[in-house]
């Protein structure tokens, strides 16, 4: 018996076992010699299964968990108050790595809002708007993957972990063909994206969709039949349409109970009401219910990613308001992205107004007439809600989100409590939290 | 342009005229005297002591969010104001001790709620089928050090399916008693929001069970959202040339 793993340690509530390592030896004979079966395990908050840095407080008596509860702000950032002191362009920066997984959800939520406040929504080029919904689209697919990879991972089944990395990396390169960076790309701005698509871009895109279309079924036949799978989704994280709304629950959680509830439909932004495409959703109120619902929304995502290849036509992807529009001409130079030589060359030799513009532009900003507005988009995870406030100033008085990963992981303790341990990883996993957005 | 008498501001691209309507135009910075002052600006660039010699020193400019907005409304925001008020007569209540004022900016309605009507107006919101709105996304804490009186904001956002609406609710509170009951109760999904709000702002959730720090670790001093809670940041160098921390940089506001 190793008493290097598990130390006792005498308080005034009892015993105390600090579990360091794989050896439960100690634990299992104290637990025995104790009255009760009930132990208290703190799962995390570095803990392989749960999810980044998550904190579980379990309250376990035998294999029975008979209380749930979660720690949090093990990854707080202060991204809400850092954006405050920098201007409305520089926030996309910030926000994209809240939920680093689903970044230009994050990006497209803060946009939607800061131009609600312009009262310049109407005036989003429509390329703009197609390829910010190519791209969510494509990251709807690879937060999903993730998901799926991790969440299998976490039940042994390490195929489905290569998979979903390996399908995850051919959206990731689209993501660096087209942003330059495969996470925190910081692309959508205020007013329409950084720059247009680069060549091939679209050839690309395509490309990758054919690739997806053939790899996907390959999760149905690893997972969706397999019986293991099965016998550790089934009915594990119950949780039915009462629990949800009471609790907050969006995205997969909520379709998994039922309710086809989906902003993309309910109130459509960026022009989802032209696209077609099914919500999917599924009365079992359990883990595989909601493995299903993802693996369906990865295909309908597909299908409005090629109706987006086949409306994107030519056009400016920046508002003409040449007062909010970032001088963004960029080109590709031997020290990386940056301004144009044709721009540098306009600023610098010919025109000291250019010059002017683009100073008090870039390092000013402009000014958002005071308000408030919320936005909200239907993230891969739920509602992602932003709440902004201006003050008219250049800079934000106020952001808040609404990160559905935050208010999902609230569901825990119902889904957990009076199952067992093992389940706990499986119900977490289904929620599918990402840390930096419950943080932020 | 050929009156002699006109002044510079009448030509057309140079900002509004006198007569003109300010809001209309939806001007930054400009809300004429409309809408509710939360603060008057002093100069820019955050200069105090004389250091600013651009002249914008004297700039003086108040800060106007949007004000009370007066019938109708529009769209289905006079159905919901009418179900509301109602619902709130139905109960015992006169509606304008409970909605202190509706504001409809940017497309979205805003009702302004007395602190003490706060919990029985959600529940009514939600539990009323005409009214019905299940979706409670969280509560949102603003600081306004200069509104006196109600210097912290708490902002909650509700949605119906049923109905597919969104409304906002704002609730403003003293700093010197930042108290608030807490729609825990109603709004389940509210319970982690109310502490995160907690947290940053120091609003004090009434009746919510267990009001702790959820971000800051528990032992932490301060409310760091709130205005003036400082950043924090420190300069860095590069290249030789150092650069302030963002808090102490040039601001534009």
């Amino acid at each position: 018996m190793s008493t290097s793993h598990a130390s006792p340690r005498d308080t005034t509530e009892g015993t105390v076992y600090t579990v360091t390592g794989g050896d439960w030896d100690e634990i299992a004979a104290a637990a025995q010699r104790a009255d009760d079966e009930r132990i208290i395990v703190n799962m995390g908050p570095q803990h392989p299964s749960t999810h980044g840095v998550l904190r579980l407080i379990l309250e376990i008596d035998g294999e029975t968990v008979t209380e749930a509860r979660c720690g949090i702000g093990y990854l707080h950032t202060g991204i809400e108050k850092n954006l405050e002191y920098r201007n409305w362009t520089q926030g996309t920066t910030f926000v994209t790595r809240m939920d680093y997984l689903t970044s230009f959800y994050n990006e497209t939520a803060y946009c939607l809002g800061v131009e609600k406040l312009l009262g310049i929504e109407e005036q989003i080029p429509d390329r703009a708007t197609v390829v910010r919904v190519m791209l969510m689209e494509l990251n709807r697919l690879s937060s999903h993957l993730v998901c799926i990879a991790t969440g299998g991972m976490e039940l042994g089944a390490t195929t489905i972990m290569i998979y979903g990395f390996r399908d995850r990396e051919m959206i990731l390169d689209l993501y660096e063909l087209i942003t330059g960076l495969r996470m925190n790309h910081a692309y959508i701005r205020p007013g329409g994206l950084a720059q247009d698509l680069p060549p091939g871009a679209v050839d690309a895109v395509r490309e990758c969709v054919k690739k997806m279309r053939r790899n996907l079924p390959e999760y149905d036949k690893l997972a969706t039949g397999n019986p293991i799978f099965k016998g550790r989704m089934q009915d594990v994280g119950y949780l039915d349409l009462a629990g949800c709304l009471s609790l907050g629950a969006t995205g997969p959680v909520l379709r998994a109970a039922g309710l086809p509830h989906d902003l993309r439909k309910a109130q459509p932004y960026c022009g989802y009401g032209t696209y077609e495409f099914d919500v999917p959703t599924a009365d079992t109120c359990d883990a595989y219910g909601r493995f299903l619902i993802r693996l369906e929304e990865m295909r309908q995502s597909l299908r409005i990613v090629e109706q987006c290849l086949d409306r994107l036509a030519p056009g400016p992807v920046m508002v003409a308001d040449k007062k909010i529009a970032w001088p963004a001409q960029l080109a590709l130079g031997p020290d990386g992205l940056g301004n144009s030589l044709d721009h540098i060359k306009k600023i610098m030799g010919t025109s000291m107004e250019a010059l002017i513009h683009h100073f008090k532009l870039v390092t000013e900003g402009f000014r958002v007439p005071p308000g408030q507005a919320y936005a909200a988009v239907e993230s891969p995870k739920g509602e992602l809600g932003v709440h902004v406030v201006s003050d008219g100033g250049t800079r934000p008085y106020r952001v808040h989100f609404r990160d559905p990963s935050f208010t999902n992981l609230q569901a825990m303790a119902a889904m957990c409590e009076g199952g067992q341990v093992a389940d706990v990883i499986v119900a977490v996993a289904s929620i599918d939290p990402v840390m930096g957005g419950v943080d932020r | 342009m050929s009156d002699p008498k006109s002044t510079p501001n009448d030509t057309p691209g140079n900002g509004p005229g006198p007569g003109e309507d300010v809001n209309a135009q939806g001007l930054p910075g400009q809300r004429g005297d409309q809408g509710e002052a939360i603060r008057v600006q002093h100069g820019m660039f955050g200069a105090r002591n004389g250091g600013d010699t651009s002249g914008y020193g004297g700039l003086v400019r108040t800060v106007r969010l949007p004000g009370d907005t007066s019938r109708p409304y529009g769209g289905w925001f006079d159905e919901v104001a009418d179900e509301l008020e109602g619902a709130l007569e139905e109960q015992g209540l006169v509606p304008s001790n409970a909605v202190e004022k509706t504001v409809v900016d940017r497309g979205e309605i805003t009702f302004h709620i007395a602190r003490e009507h706060l919990p029985r107006v959600a529940r009514t919101l939600r539990d009323d089928p005409a009214l019905r709105f299940e979706l409670c996304t969280g509560v949102s804490g603003v600081h306004f050090p200069e509104d006196k009186g109600r210097e912290l904001h708490a902002v909650y956002h509700l949605r119906s399916l049923t109905h597919n609406r969104l409304i906002r609710l704002e609730v403003g509170v003293p700093d010197a008693d930042p108290h608030l009951p807490s729609v825990v109760d109603v709004y389940p999904t509210n319970d982690w929001h109310e502490r995160e709000t907690y947290d940053f702002f120091g609003i004090v959730f009434d009746g919510h069970p267990a009001l702790t720090r959820i971000m800051m670790p528990d032992d932490w001093q301060g409310f760091p959202q709130r205005k003036d809670y400082p950043l924090g940041g420190i300069p860095v160098e590069y290249k030789g040339a150092r650069i302030p921390a963002p808090d102490q940089r040039r601001s534009y506001t």
